[in-house]
């Protein structure tokens, strides 16, 4: 079988030098498309989410809505949002899947302190790899769409991987051939964007959506999850998608200059060090220094109750 | 269906109405998305709420449930008024020409002619006027001596039922005087303008529904109803005659108390606009099990066998004598040609009993036809109930469904049990109807005075099965065992076999009033004990049982003795031929198991899929499909045929398989709806074909908040059956039940069972109560408080779920509220025994009130009051 080679690694959190083997096999983006007006809220997707994730089942409890939970949890990673809109006399029931968007520019990535914790791949995924995760959770900050979770028994962060295993056996993800109705697909961003063009210009043209779009945020370089939208210059009533979407600025500043900033910072000290050893030489042992290692702690204690 | 689910994707306009497919049906609604993505078809949803389905649709309206005769009246009206109809295929595909025997009458008032005061229709006058001035009708049939059923409990449903299916000359059920016929010869008039005309009638009887009356009853506001009426019309703007439009509905419709009569105007409408028969077109029932259709046609109803043949009444004292009742006879103008199918009723009736019985079944013996069971009364679902509730049924076996769960009044259910001698269940859960006895309000004593002994026998799950399903589509599609029934669990064909052997062991060693029938049955089967799927299979389809030969079907052609039979046209009436349902004949030939055909090959792109399993009747995917061609045998629109007359060959050809005799020249103007004694298809449904009307009438549901407007002293259907137990109460405004209700399944669970299952719970754990965010103001209730709903019959209690998904209403100038409550819990399941749910199931709140065609209980739009709980 021919095994499409989409899965190479591009960028790894916070590893110094090049990425081992980037660029030697050719990349293909890919990309999920998600049309909002053709979604009925059916929940397969969760449900294969759930089951091919093996995630164990969460306690839910009735909540004034059909919408599953509150959020994407860190079992639970494809989450429908359920929107009742009304304006202008005219009723709307929103529908939209919520899922890692598998940024372009990944804020996750950005934030994340740990070395190999949060991988992007050649083809746009991004995935985290829970046995580098340090949990510190700036990953939860640094994404502009509220998606990785914290896991407090493991104190891991999880979120949905775009199926990275299945992506890298010629598969599409879980949800995606789950879908009924087909307003789900999964393929080249190329190809995806295309699809969502022209049924966006079909919503205009056919249905009287003048306003329908792609959401597909260049704020943060495009995203491999794109959605058709009845309203793209209203994305937050789609149960809080941003407009426009952004990397908290404290992570560029991190990303781009604090980390570098502290490098050179933490280089400069330890040249400190060296001048401060080469100017002023050793430190020489105190007379008075008792803290010596004894076999007798009682001595020492004795010896600290005899000090004034 | 008429037409299949992958056929939706060829429409130009869809109504759906009385469904919720995309949350009941997710699988098949991709191909209404199809349409809309691929045709930029437009789909309109008229729903109680605002559902799933809806969020997909062009154009929304909220109906108050109950009320579709109304909407959909006020479409005929429309199309008429707006000549939006498709008038050669109204002239020469429908009875609308025919002239309507003098003396029949309109409802103005609420009752058609021959009402007889009490809740039955004599239905002499709802017959077709004879050709040449004559009545037709009874005095065609010399009367006979009917010894039994006069005046029995079966004669107040005179007609009606499943039976209708049949044709209307074959509907009475005995009583005092012969049923009357259909003339041979109808009198008609192709310009339509005989004020008796079929046509005239029907123009006359939908003018009442304008659009401010159908305001007033629906509470759809009249522009509304107007963009609605002109969307769903405008494939005929203009004289188009290439549009297609289809109609999808489901239980929403089948379960009110004039259930059958919503369907019928449907058809009409659909009849109006040359829909059905044609791709993209038709009036499809989606169905909401995977073989509830199946089951229809293997004769799960009390009053059909399989393929929708009668079952006898005590008045067919022979065969002989229930055939001349069954078989319908040719009634048409007398130019046109009818090829009555059903004509060969005598061939389909024999050999289903030659399946039944086998050797038992022979000339002399009237093929064993005494051995069939004969119907005295109804003995519908709700009546056996009512039955057992009176103490007069004193067991039940329960396969495969939850009784006290479905209801209606499932307390009665509840009580009716606790009365029982018996009661087996066959399931996989421990569920409602097996421990009964754990319905809230049981209290200790009354447990100690319960002598029900209960039987749980191991049933399988369904993919522990083999065999086949059958679809909405008519496909059988044979479906293989996943994974083998776990533990002791057996199949049912096991269960069923054991219990069959044993009961006929019992028969053969002590006798009994009449042992024939079981001693007798057929039943060689290799493993007697547990028959295999694929032995039944073929006994459904039928083999020969002497070598056949015919000449006209097949020039040279021998079926030997024992082959399994090529389709329903070898089927003889002399016990040359067996077939358990005729219907399926053809589904199991000599070539094998067509149903477990997956051939991908649609050459047509109207996703026929001619090798895909295998559809009944012979393999055709759309029905009536003749009516997809004008007069002379072209289609319609020549970029969606289906099939055509072919000068050249001389006969019907096509994509589809021709659902027409297909020799027929068009120049003889054979009708397309061949079932039909008349070959064209009804508007007007003559004689007894249904029990409350040849037209169909808005009747408000049994407990309503107006009295009707168009008569409010005939309010309800006149014939729809109500029960006379102390517990079959219903409600009135003026008791403070003044709040609309329905209820319905959600996406996420399936009936009672997924309440077992963590995956369905975690998707929705609760029940709840959909409640319109005005009323939830006014009552003070936030979402997530406890509701306590109370009917006539019942309470119930649930978290409210407060929504703008439901809007207040304007009914006949009244402000009213709807509410709906999903129908999945009871008090066994996992929330159920955590104790997190009223542990009542809803129909506790629904009334047992029957609609008098198709014995459906109105589950939907009843009357309940609401507060705090």
């Amino acid at each position: 079988m021919d095994v499409p080679r989409t899965m190479q690694i591009q960028e790894i959190s916070a590893h110094p030098g090049p990425v081992p083997g980037r660029g030697t096999q050719r990349a293909v983006e890919v990309c999920k498309y998600i049309d909002v007006t053709t979604c009925i809220g059916c929940k397969a997707c969760e449900v294969a989410c759930v089951e091919w994730n093996d995630h164990p089942f969460r306690e839910t409890t009735f909540d004034d809505t059909y919408q599953t939970m509150p959020s994407t949890e860190w079992n639970y990673w494809n989450l429908i949002k359920f929107v009742e809109h009304e304006r202008d006399n005219n009723f709307m029931w929103l529908m939209r899947k919520d899922q890692c968007m598998h940024c372009e520019d990944p804020g996750c990535l950005r934030a994340c302190p740990a070395d190999g914790a949060i991988i992007k791949y050649e083809n746009g995924i991004v995935d985290f790899q829970q046995e580098n995760c340090i949990g510190c959770g700036y990953c939860i900050s640094g994404c502009p769409f509220d998606i990785p979770k914290f896991n407090p028994q493991t104190k891991k962060v999880f979120k949905c991987t775009l199926c990275s295993d299945r992506v890298g056996q010629g598969l599409e993800p879980a949800c995606i051939k789950a879908c009924p109705t087909g307003c789900l697909h999964f393929g080249t961003k190329e190809d995806m964007v295309q699809i969502a063009h022209s049924r966006a210009h079909q919503l205009k043209t056919q249905s009287g959506f003048a306003n329908a779009g792609v959401y597909d945020p260049q704020s943060i370089g495009g995203t491999h999850v794109i959605y058709v939208l009845h309203d793209i210059t209203q994305p937050e009533i789609y149960g809080g998608l941003p407009a426009n979407p952004v990397i908290p600025p404290s992570y560029t500043y991190w990303k781009w200059f604090a980390k570098p900033a502290g490098l050179v910072m933490a280089a400069l000290g330890v040249l400190a060090v060296f001048f401060h050893r080469v100017v002023y030489g050793p430190k020489l042992p105190q007379p008075e220094a008792e803290a010596v290692v004894t076999e007798h702690p009682d001595e020492v204690d004795a010896a600290r109750k005899e000090r004034p | 269906m008429t037409n299949g689910w992958i056929d939706i994707k060829n429409t130009d306009m869809m109504l759906i109405m009385g469904a919720n497919p995309a949350e009941n049906h997710p699988c098949g609604f991709k191909w209404a998305i199809e349409a809309k993505l691929k045709r930029n078809a437009k789909m309109v949803v008229v729903d109680p709420r605002f559902t799933r389905t809806a969020a997909t649709a062009d154009l929304f309206l909220q109906i108050r449930a109950g009320t579709d005769i109304a909407f959909l009246g006020g479409l005929v009206n429309y199309a008429i008024q707006n000549d939006r109809i498709a008038k050669e295929y109204l002239v020469n595909f429908t009875n609308a020409a025919f002239i309507v025997k003098e003396g029949f009458k309109l409802p103005e008032d609420g009752l058609f002619s021959g009402f007889d005061g009490r809740s039955n229709y004599e239905k002499e006058t709802w017959n077709y006027e004879a050709a040449g001035g004559g009545g037709g009708g009874a005095s065609q049939t010399p009367p006979e001596k009917s010894p039994s059923a006069a005046g029995g409990e079966m004669s107040s449903t005179t007609g009606g039922g499943h039976q209708a299916a049949g044709g209307p000359g074959a509907a009475g059920q005995g009583g005092p005087k012969p049923p009357p016929t259909m003339p041979e010869n109808v009198a008609y008039d192709l310009t339509l303008q005989h004020e008796r005309s079929v046509f005239q009638l029907l123009k006359k009887q939908f003018s009442r529904y304008t659009p401010e009356m159908v305001e007033r009853i629906t509470g759809i506001p009249k522009d509304q109803f107007l963009k609605a009426a002109d969307l769903f019309t405008s494939v005929r703007k203009n004289g188009d005659t290439k549009k297609a439009a289809t109609i999808i509905y489901a239980v929403g419709w089948t379960q009110h108390t004039t259930g059958t009569q919503i369907i019928r105007t449907a058809a009409i409408l659909q009849l109006l606009l040359g829909n059905v028969g044609r791709a993209g077109g038709g009036v499809n029932a989606l169905r909401g099990h995977c073989n509830i259709q199946g089951a229809t046609d293997m004769g799960g109803v009390f009053d059909i066998f399989p393929g929708y043949l009668k079952v006898p009444a005590p008045s067919d004292t022979d065969l002989a004598t229930f055939l001349k009742r069954a078989t319908p006879t040719q009634s048409k103008p007398g130019e046109w040609q009818s090829y009555n199918y059903w004509s060969n009723t005598p061939q389909f009736m024999v050999s289903f009993l030659k399946a039944l019985y086998g050797d038992a079944a022979q000339r002399d013996n009237d093929w064993a036809y005494h051995y069939l069971p004969k119907i005295d009364r109804k003995y519908s679902w709700t009546e056996m109930w009512d039955y057992m509730y009176q103490g007069k049924v004193k067991g039940l076996f329960a396969f495969g469904m939850n009784g006290v769960a479905i209801g209606p009044n499932s307390r009665k259910n509840i009580d009716a049990l606790k009365k029982a001698d018996w009661l087996v269940v066959c399931d996989l859960y421990a569920e409602e109807t097996a421990e009964f006895w754990r319905a809230p309000g049981t209290t200790p004593e009354e447990m100690k005075r319960i002598n029900t002994t209960v039987y749980r026998l191991p049933g399988a799950g369904f993919a522990e099965k083999d065999g086949t399903f059958v679809n909405s589509a008519r496909w059988l599609q044979w479906k293989y065992v996943a994974l083998p029934p776990p533990g002791q669990a057996k199949v049912d064909q096991e269960i069923l076999g054991r219990i069959f052997l044993k009961v006929r062991e019992l028969y053969q060693a002590e006798g009994g009033k009449f042992p024939d029938p079981i001693a007798n049955l057929s039943w060689q089967y290799i493993v007697p004990q547990s028959p295999s799927f694929t032995e039944i299979a073929k006994e459904i389809n039928g083999r020969a049982l002497a070598d056949l030969t015919d000449e006209q079907l097949a020039p040279g052609q021998t079926i030997k003795a024992g082959q399994q039979l090529p389709g329903f046209a070898w089927l003889r009436d002399d016990g040359t031929t067996a077939c358990g349902n005729w219907l399926y004949s053809g589904s199991w030939t000599e070539a094998g198991a067509l149903s477990q055909r997956r051939g991908t090959d649609d050459p047509s792109g109207l996703g026929i899929y001619p090798n895909w399993a295998w559809s009944w009747p012979a393999n055709r995917r759309v029905m009536y499909n003749r009516a997809s061609c004008d007069v002379s045998g072209k289609p319609w629109d020549p970029e969606r045929r289906q099939v055509w007359w072919s000068e050249k060959e001389q006969k019907w050809v096509g994509n589809d398989v021709p659902d027409f005799k297909t020799d027929s020249n068009p120049k003889d103007h054979m009708g397309p709806f061949i079932m039909n004694a008349e070959g064209v298809a009804r508007i007007f449904a003559p004689l007894a074909a249904f029990a409350d009307g040849p037209f169909p009438e808005h009747y408000e549901p049994m407990e309503s908040p107006i009295a009707n407007p168009l008569h409010p002293q005939q309010s309800n259907n006149p014939v729809a059956e109500k029960y006379k137990s102390d517990v079959d109460k219903f409600g009135t405004v003026d008791q403070g039940f003044n709040i609309v209700c329905t209820t319905y399944r959600l996406t996420e669970h399936y009936h009672y069972w997924t309440k077992n299952n963590p995956m369905n719970v975690q998707l929705v754990p609760e029940p709840f109560v959909e409640v319109p965010a005005q009323l939830a103001d006014e009552l003070g209730i936030r979402g997530g408080e406890k509701l306590k709903i109370s009917s006539a019959r019942g309470i119930y209690i649930a978290k409210a779920m407060v929504t703008r998904r439901i809007k207040p209403m304007m009914i006949d100038g009244k402000k009213t509220y709807q509410i709906g409550i999903p129908i999945h819990w009871g008090y066994r399941g996992i929330k159920e025994d955590e104790g997190k749910t009223a542990l009542t199931p809803v129909n506790d709140l629904s009334p047992a009130a029957i609609d008098p065609n198709a014995y459906t209980p109105e589950f939907k739009g009843f009357l309940v009051k609401i507060e705090r709980a």
